[in-house]
């Protein structure tokens, strides 16, 4: 294996608390709770040793990351530690002074989720009533600060007709860029699956349209696209290889290579409480163990894209085939591709109701019940 | 193929990119929202001299006096690096 490179980026999941209840969240089906996340002290210490290893970027995250009242203290660390500073956010939480603060930290850009542009099927998939309103109130806050605006659409059977829409606002809005995001099917994406999965038909028209967009707006904005797998001939390259670009820490330091390398089984992942994060990086065995290239099976091993894709994502072939160790079933090369292309064919022609990702949700489906939003960050 | 920009343009880093030196990699580094570029060594001196007060002329005259090179060549490695990274949206030019 070549010398280990330094991490690009750090994803940092300071609370699982959300005010929304998304039933495509990225974050673990058991989600953690206020009372076991790391302290002030503790995220200041990480950050200073992200830097000291490496890291270009910090990307504050959730859970709603703004549901943390020392977020611009955090952000401020980063700042004067040169890191590029990023928030991923639902918007429902910033007002003036929310976006006055973390201004006033040095923050370098924010990501605002949008779930569609229709404010009724949004706050429904969102479970959360006048979300939307609160959405767009966020942007122009955003905006008016002078900061860059990216809008990221997750889009998936029940709003995609909306995605003409949806670059027609973020153009409207002044977005310097835009995420259109097809759901990938972790955790909770995956219980939901067949309520989100679009036809192959529908995700061909929405590539089209993007591409179509992309085209018209050069210079002006950056539209991001990520596609599903479920239709795909070749694997995306998940987090630009397993520990190889990015670390993620969860609410109570748990540092893992992805946000959903928790649904694997066998492994202990180490915890910044315990371990510096250069040692993690360095050292761990839940790091190292698909690094590289050296754990690939065939048809990977000797493929000629080993290096491009990593050998695409540990957490779907597990998901898939039950084995974490092999190729990612979305490459058409792998023996268990026809799984993959199973699922989207026997894909219900009626989405079924969502599974609302809500603490200690993961048991049953049931309707989105609205909840009173957290207070503000400020 | 773009146009190629004019040499009274004046290019700047776009809203929220970073352009910094490295310690850890010894290196210059663009950052960008959810992106990050490493300019080599010719790139990184281009990006040294955009800062959203010289023209792109003003640019290409430098690095062509400094690195005794003719000024075509050089217009045109400078135009084809900053264009690309305008459509990337790090550069406003």
């Amino acid at each position: 294996m070549s010398t280990l490179e330094p991490p690009m980026g750090l994803i940092a999941e300071i609370t699982h608390r959300c005010p929304l209840q998304c039933p495509y969240c990225s974050n673990p089906l058991e989600l953690e709770r206020a009372g076991s996340e790391l302290d002030t002290a503790t995220w200041r210490r990480v950050l200073d040793e992200a830097a000291a290893l490496g890291v270009l970027q910090m990307h504050f995250t959730g859970g709603e990351p703004t549901a943390r009242r020392d977020l611009p203290e955090l952000v401020r660390h980063a700042s004067s530690l040169q890191m590029y500073t990023n928030i991923i956010t639902s918007g429902v939480l910033l007002d003036e002074r929310a976006i006055a603060a973390l201004v006033a930290a040095g923050i370098d850009h924010i990501q605002l989720s949008f779930q569609d542009t229709e404010a009724g099927n949004a706050d429904r998939i969102a479970g959360l009533r006048g979300a939307h309103a609160k959405k767009l109130k966020a942007a122009r806050l955003i905006k008016d600060a002078g900061l860059p605006l990216t809008m990221n659409f997750v889009v998936h059977r029940q709003n995609l007709e909306n995605l003409p829409a949806m670059l027609a606002l973020a153009e409207d809005m002044g977005a310097s860029r835009t995420e259109i995001a097809h759901v990938q099917y972790y955790g909770w994406g995956l219980r939901n699956r067949d309520a989100l999965l679009p036809s192959r038909a529908q995700l061909e028209a929405a590539t089209v349209e993007v591409e179509a967009a992309r085209e018209r707006l050069k210079g002006r904005m950056v539209i991001d696209y990520v596609v599903p797998d479920y239709y795909a001939r070749r694997p995306k390259a998940c987090m630009g290889g397993w520990a190889r670009r990015f670390i993620n820490i969860s609410p109570s330091g748990k540092a893992m290579p992805c946000h959903a390398a928790e649904t694997l089984p066998g492994f202990t992942f180490p915890s910044v409480r315990e371990t510096s994060l250069g040692e993690i990086w360095r050292d761990s065995p839940a790091f190292r163990r698909f690094r590289g290239t050296d754990w690939m099976p065939e048809p990977c091993r000797s493929c000629d894209r080993r290096e491009i894709d990593w050998g695409g994502c540990r957490c779907q072939a597990f998901a898939i085939t039950g084995d974490a160790s092999r190729t990612d079933p979305a490459c058409a090369l792998s023996p268990d591709h026809a799984l993959m292309e199973a699922v989207a064919e026997g894909r219900s022609s009626e989405p079924p109701a969502f599974l609302y990702r809500r603490i200690g949700g993961a048991g049953a489906a049931d309707e989105p019940s609205i909840r009173e939003a957290l207070e503000p960050a400020q | 193929m773009s146009e190629r920009p004019d040499d009274s343009v004046i290019p700047a880093f776009a809203p929220g990119i970073k352009f910094r030196f490295d310690q850890v990699r010894n290196a210059w580094v663009v950052l960008a929202p959810e992106r990050a570029f490493m300019p080599d060594e010719q790139a990184a001196e281009i990006l040294k001299l955009v800062d959203g007060q010289r023209s792109l002329g003003t640019i290409i005259d430098d690095l062509a006096r400094r690195f005794a090179a003719p000024r075509e060549v050089i217009a045109g490695d400078v135009a084809d690096m900053l264009r690309d990274l305008a459509d990337k949206g790090a550069i406003r030019l």
